[in-house]
């Protein structure tokens, strides 16, 4: 056989672009299987992604917008397409970047190098909350890392969205971390949760509203545009996360993703049109009363941890609560607690 | 007429890990490789399969199981051949041909 044609013949070359009919195609993709060239590729992708922002109204003209940014894959590629998008139609944003620096050495540290070549503002659990993630985990062990991190996180994202003061905080979160939640939340039986999952924007209620452009975004199609793209992002796994139950939920949608690929969506599909049984009893939703951020409980998850961690007691905050969390206001005002950690949320001074 | 019939090897011009897979090859992310062809086999018949079992003996030092599950790679690990989607080609059934580039994406990690 011809050496040109074997090799025509392997990249699929008797085929065309489903799209097009002219390139040769170079990925197929999973929400579709249809097999696409570069350039169509592009397009469709970026074309998705506006229909998403313009169909589910996330933005508004004149809005200031940051996106989270931690240097990896997603955010990388969503702060490259976000502002192309908001060029290409004139959303009218104004566009800003919030990493935040945990404090885990040789992951965040490295990620951050990649994001500070442009301008960034970053925040860090050091100073919101006197703690790194390094020292947390020393105190707790090697467990419930990301229920900390996780909890921190969130709340350092909208201080520094607040520090920005900006009215939108957007994230990469794409369809496998979606439908990875979906599951999450069933095994845990976490009910909350799993009615709020899947909704594009949440925390309208709360001090700054966020959304998920990339919500019905395929990883694979936000690896393979970053590669083609050739746009550079720091891959490592934090050295922390093996331990994570979420491990579990994504290796299962890998599996399923391989034998059919639409799974992704259809679970998101189903969590959006899950409804929660109007007997069962959800909490309500509320204000912390030591530092007035959002919370179902007396005090939030942040301060519930952090009282923890300051006290000494690592298993403070850490599985079911037992009674109606009485035990947490018997505490003493602590000297060595930062101030900054009782503050309202939004109104930290720099 | 294939030009490489008498070669008992085929000479690759690059694999790249990417992604984080290059932690599993020493932090290695180019690799330039020669691989030996099986006993007996024809160039021909060298395929992504045959490809996969000589890159776990040979160029992943640590932690097999993030580069593969079984026969192939694990779930989650994109697979280029020469800058195409080795589903548009096969998959494991792909050839691999004289100065093939091979990229492997791992996308298991934070984003």
């Amino acid at each position: 056989m011809e050496a040109g044609e074997a090799k025509s013949k392997k990249a699929g070359g008797s085929r065309l672009c489903c799209i097009c009919n002219q390139r040769r195609p170079v990925l197929k993709r999973p929400k579709t299987l249809q097999q696409i060239c570069r350039e169509c590729f592009y397009e469709v992708f970026e074309e998705e992604i506006h229909q998403v922002i313009v169909g589910n109204r996330l933005f508004k003209s004149g809005e200031r917008v940051a996106i989270g940014a931690s240097g990896g894959k997603d955010s990388t590629v969503l702060a490259y397409v976000l502002s192309e998008l908001n060029r290409r139609h004139n959303y009218g944003l104004d566009l800003f970047l919030l990493s935040i620096d945990e404090g885990i050495t040789g992951y965040r540290d490295d990620s951050l190098e990649t994001v500070k070549r442009n301008e960034v503002q970053i925040v860090s659990y050091k100073d919101l909350y006197g703690w790194t993630m390094d020292e947390i985990v020393k105190m707790i062990g090697l467990k419930n890392n990301c229920t900390f991190c996780g909890v921190f996180r969130r709340q350092a994202l909208d201080r520094g969205a607040a520090l920005l003061k900006v009215d939108k905080l957007v994230t990469g979160h794409n369809a496998d971390d979606i439908a990875e939640t979906v599951l999450l939340n069933i095994l845990r039986g976490d009910i909350a949760r799993l009615s709020r999952c899947t909704s594009i924007t949440t925390g309208e209620d709360g001090p700054i509203p966020r959304c998920k452009p990339f919500k019905y975004t395929y990883e694979k199609e936000i690896v393979m545009y970053a590669y083609f793209k050739k746009l550079d992002y720091f891959s490592t796994e934090c050295i922390y996360s093996p331990n994570a139950y979420r491990g579990f939920a994504r290796e299962f949608i890998k599996d399923l993703e391989r034998l059919r690929p639409r799974a992704i969506l259809d679970i998101i599909k189903s969590g959006e049109d899950f409804r929660i049984a109007t007997t069962t009893k959800m909490p309500e939703q509320g204000t912390c009363e030591r530092c007035g951020y959002i919370s179902s409980q007396k005090w939030c998850k942040a301060c519930v941890l952090l009282e923890g961690l300051n006290r000494g007691l690592p298993k403070m905050g850490i599985g079911r609560p037992r009674g109606s969390g009485n035990d947490q206001k018997d505490t003493k005002a602590r000297s060595t607690a930062k101030s900054i950690e009782s503050k309202q949320c939004g109104s930290l001074e720099f | 007429m294939c030009l490489f019939s008498c070669c008992s090897m085929i000479d690759l011009r690059r694999i790249m890990c990417r992604g984080g897979l290059e932690l599993l090859c020493d932090s290695e992310k180019i690799h330039k490789v020669n691989v030996d062809l099986p006993n007996g086999a024809e160039s021909d018949d060298f395929t992504m399969k045959h490809l996969l079992s000589w890159v776990r003996t040979n160029l992943i030092k640590e932690r097999p199981e993030m580069f593969m599950k079984g026969d192939t790679v694990r779930p989650g690990v994109l697979v280029l051949v020469n800058d195409c989607d080795w589903e548009l080609s096969g998959q494991l059934d792909t050839r691999i041909e004289e100065k093939d580039v091979i990229v492997f994406i791992s996308t298991l990690h934070g984003g």
